[in-house]
């Protein structure tokens, strides 16, 4: 029996629920009018899933002069010759406006440079739930590749029109269209074919694309398309906008969680020279021509606040989560601010039948909280005008951050516009937009464009974490390294890779919703992590008890033909197997499948147990997301994952008491250094049959229990919590 | 009410990439904060204002320096080099060509910091060793995780000025 029977992707956590959008209506010869002349392809998608769910009514479809929201992307081929496509996703790092660059060039036949991406602009872009999930390659990247398709056969058929032939006969390239393959003299460009015209055309998932084996761009390593903008620092982030008369933003800040504001004085502040004082009720800030002197004002203030709850601890947060579990399964629930739904008598799990087993094992796991860290902490620019509020913000979610800003600010969604600038990373954590409303509060308030940079410590303090987790797993295995049974009860962090992937008759696997005392949120593979390295662990326990070696004993249980290949495709690779090098060396294996990727990872280790340090000295994975976009971008995206991996894995934990975190800087929050990072390598498997899966987030899965493995390899000492070593090994 | 005058003599002049540029600042503020909202050098970061991210880091007559824990005051007549100044007449310094080589950046938010602090790096050892490197790039934080691509980036860079 099976909990969840249905493996789909757990909805992101923040405002699942949050109000529709309004319709995005454009009017094509407005259109035309902004971008100039030429030819434009809308893809059309079923509205549900335009939606990300939730029927409703198309409108606008086809014909007619308005184009609605379930427009997910267009692109427009202007009189130049000049490719611009536009699309509600956000560029946080993990480079798609590389990969959907790609995509449209692949399909177009034109250099990549010729392609211009318009992205996360709501008032330029077509609605977007948001950039999560990993759902950028394996759903806008097909979109995209169909309208480009689509386009190039507009455009054949305008040159078949204007040489007189049939377009059979044409070729595409580099932006040209020949009249025959033999004769390259007779050419005619996309800027001459769409020179005065004013062509749209809607296209769906019918429309015929290259396969991946036939890709030339798609698939190759194409360099981040705006790389020389970040080596030179000429890339401007949200933080680095300007606008002529902007001042600087601060907000003060409460002593905790849950404390409310009591009283607030203000006048010392006012009385500084340049600073505006904004009071709102319990929202209380300063704006001042400079972040320094905005500071200043806010320290100036004074404000007395109630007595925060006690809450848990770090310390007593596990037992805390337990006891606390509300009634029923569930998918981890939305993201929230503390409290949570009010506790409930437990449901009793169904006993593991442990049937023929003839070994069981019990365990327990945790998970700490932790934080996303981007290096661009929450930022925004708010500029107020009677009829537009624009704001420009760091966010994964623009039009979800657009009906934030117009609830809060009480004006109609088509009034505010927010810009995503290519953001300095999310990681899952940058959904909502908390400095977003603030800074527009205050552009309203002082009549001038705000920009509001929120500081390491608040973005520490007031911004979302890694949900914590305890992890109960009970199972049962025969002598021959058959697995009989197996329970596993996820509490609080979620359903994401809690089904394992490896064959037992009979297992329960229940996500569990508890109170939590934090504000909690998606992070990159969500409770993917915490429940493989719980999983993969557990694996290598039951292996050491069967005296089996641990790769042979999940080879034993598995029968998922991609997940063998990568277990084996790093293993070869990594020489498991093969002996270890003398003194303190430990070599452990992990992997699992997620968000369609397939992974698998190995780590060696060189530990000490005299003086409890712990080295990664080699970290392999091997991965497998289908056919492989784009393979430079990809190995990249790996190792960033092991190496955020290995930061939550070993020693990354918030730590909070009487409602308020007690590490929020980076001199107290341990996050991976040069000095952390092993010899990391990896094996690429490119199934060029499949669709391709994106591939941001599951590789980060592998690395915690490969780690935690290879140190019980190196010293017999097995760790169940993450982090394993955050004050060094304990014998 | 008073300003903040009070609090430190300002300062009206700083030696930014070869030219004296006239500012009008507090001394007290950060020369990061100097540095981006007067001047528009945003090319430097704020990631913590604390000095253990590295995102500010530019060159104070040579030497690395967090600009977010170094006052406009502290600076004085020393030469202040920003990343915005490592392309010359359109040709990219050999360290940022690397780091476009290698892929050394997911975000890119870290980018800046770590090519300034990898700069002064091959400014005063011209072979570094991996284990120097990773010495003395300790104080910079990449969040997306591409150290391996950055010490190789380094390392490009410094085979390339050598070539030169």
């Amino acid at each position: 029996m099976n909990s969840h029977d249905t493996q789909i992707l757990e909805p992101e956590r923040c405002a699942p629920d949050a109000p529709a959008p309004a319709r995005l209506e454009v009017n094509r010869r407005d259109f035309f009018k902004t971008l100039g002349y030429g030819v434009m392809v809308l893809y059309l998608v079923p509205s549900a899933l335009a939606r990300g769910g939730g029927a409703r009514g198309g409108g606008g479809r086809g014909g007619g002069g308005a184009a609605s929201a379930d427009i997910s992307a267009w692109i427009h081929i202007g009189e130049d010759g000049s490719v611009t496509v536009f699309t509600g996703k956000a560029e946080v790092g993990q480079n798609i406006r590389t990969s959907l660059t790609q995509a449209v060039a692949e399909e177009l036949c034109v250099p990549v440079s010729s392609v211009k991406m318009l992205m996360a602009d709501t008032d330029l872009v077509p609605y977007d739930m948001g950039t999560f999930g990993s759902q950028t390659t394996p759903q806008m990247a097909p979109q995209l590749h169909r309208a480009a398709a689509a386009a190039r056969g507009v455009l054949l058929d305008m040159a078949a029109e204007y040489f007189k032939v049939d377009k059979s006969a044409l070729t595409v390239a580099d932006g040209t269209i020949f009249k025959s393959a033999a004769n390259r003299n007779l050419a005619v460009t996309f800027g001459q074919l769409t020179k005065g015209q004013k062509f749209t055309k809607t296209v769906d998932n019918a429309t015929r694309i290259t396969p991946a084996s036939d890709w030339k761009i798609a698939g190759t390593s194409v360099p981040k398309v705006d790389g020389r903008d970040f080596v030179t620092g000429k890339h401007k982030y949200s933080s680095d906008m300007k606008l002529p008369g902007m001042l600087f933003g601060k907000v003060l800040r409460g002593t905790a969680w849950g404390a409310k504001m009591v009283s607030v004085d203000t006048q010392a502040a006012e009385a500084m020279e340049g600073v505006k004082v904004v009071h709102d009720g319990s929202f209380v800030g300063a704006v001042a021509p400079d972040s320094l002197l905005a500071e200043y004002a806010v320290n100036a203030i004074t404000a007395k606040w109630s007595d925060p709850p006690e809450g848990p601890t770090d310390k007593t947060i596990f037992e805390y989560l337990k006891n606390n579990a509300t009634a029923g399964g569930g998918g981890g629930g939305a993201a929230r601010r503390g409290g949570g739904g009010a506790p409930a008598a437990r449901a009793g799990a169904p006993a593991p039948a442990a049937g023929a087993a003839d070994q069981t094992l019990k365990q327990t796991y945790t998970v700490a909280y932790i934080a996303h860290t981007p290096l661009e902490p929450r930022a925004a620019l708010a500029d107020w005008k009677p009829d537009k509020l624009t704001v420009w913000t760091g966010t994964q979610r623009p039009f979800g951050v657009r009906t934030e800003l117009a609830q809060a600010l009480g004006i109609p969604e088509e009034r505010v516009r927010v810009i995503v600038p290519d953001t300095g990373s999310g990681y899952g954590g940058k959904h909502t937009g908390e400095a977003a409303v603030e800074a527009a509060r205050m552009s309203r308030a002082v009549g001038k464009p705000v920009k509001l940079v929120w500081t390491r410590e608040e973005e520490f303090t007031w911004a979302f974490f890694r949900p914590a987790a305890v992890i109960d797993v009970t199972s049962g295995v025969r002598n021959d390294g058959t697995l009989t049974s197996w329970d596993f009860v996820n509490y609080n962090s979620g359903s994401p890779g809690i089904n394992s992937p490896y064959r037992i008759a009979n297992k329960t696997e229940v996500s569990r919703v508890t109170r939590t005392p934090l504000a909690q949120t998606s992070y990159r593979c969500l409770a993917a992590t915490g429940n493989n390295f719980a999983r993969e662990v557990h694996m290598d326990e039951l292996a050491r008890l069967l005296k089996m070696d641990p790769l042979e004993f999940r080879l034993k249980n598995l029968a998922d033909a991609r997940l063998r290949a990568v277990f084996e495709a790093a293993a070869k690779a990594f020489g498991w197997g093969a002996a270890k090098p003398a003194g303190g060396r430990g070599f452990g294996i992990a992997g699992g499948t997620e968000k369609g990727g397939f992974v698998a990872t190995c780590a060696e280790v060189l530990a000490d147990k005299a003086s409890g340090t712990v080295k990664v000295v080699r970290a392999l994975t091997a991965f497998d997301c289908g056919a492989i976009v784009n393979p430079n971008h990809l190995k990249n995206q790996i190792e960033g994952a092991m190496v955020m991996g290995l930061g939550g894995a070993l020693f990354e934990e918030i730590e909070f008491q009487k409602s308020m975190i007690t590490n929020p800087h980076l001199a107290d929050y341990r996050v991976p250094r040069f000095a952390d990072i092993p010899k990391i390598e990896i094996v690429l498997l490119d199934n060029k049959g499949l669709a391709s899966a994106g591939a941001g987030e599951a590789p980060i899965i592998g690395i915690a229990p490969a780690v935690g493995n290879a140190i019980f390899d190196a010293t017999g000492i097995r760790l169940r919590s993450m982090p394993m070593i955050p004050a060094g090994l304990k014998a | 009410m008073e300003r903040r005058d009070l609090f430190m003599p300002r300062v009206k002049e700083l030696f930014v990439n070869g030219k004296t540029v006239p500012v009008d600042v507090d001394g007290e503020r950060s020369l990061l904060s100097v540095l981006r909202e007067d001047l528009d050098l945003t090319g430097a970061k704020y990631g913590c204002g604390e000095g253990e991210c590295g995102a500010c880091t530019v060159l104070l007559d040579g030497n690395p320096i967090r600009s977010c824990r170094t006052t406009a005051g502290q600076v004085g007549k020393r030469q202040i080099t920003t990343i915005e100044s490592l392309e010359q007449n359109g040709r990219l310094h050999p360290l940022q060509e690397a780091f476009l080589k290698e892929d050394s950046m997911q975000c890119g938010y870290c980018t800046s910091g770590m090519i300034m602090s990898g700069y002064a790096l091959l400014q005063k050892s011209r072979d570094p060793s991996e284990a120097e490197i990773i010495r003395s790039m300790g104080g910079n934080i990449c969040r997306c995780g591409v150290y391996q691509r950055i010490i190789a980036a380094i390392k490009d860079g410094a085979q390339a000025l050598q070539n030169k």
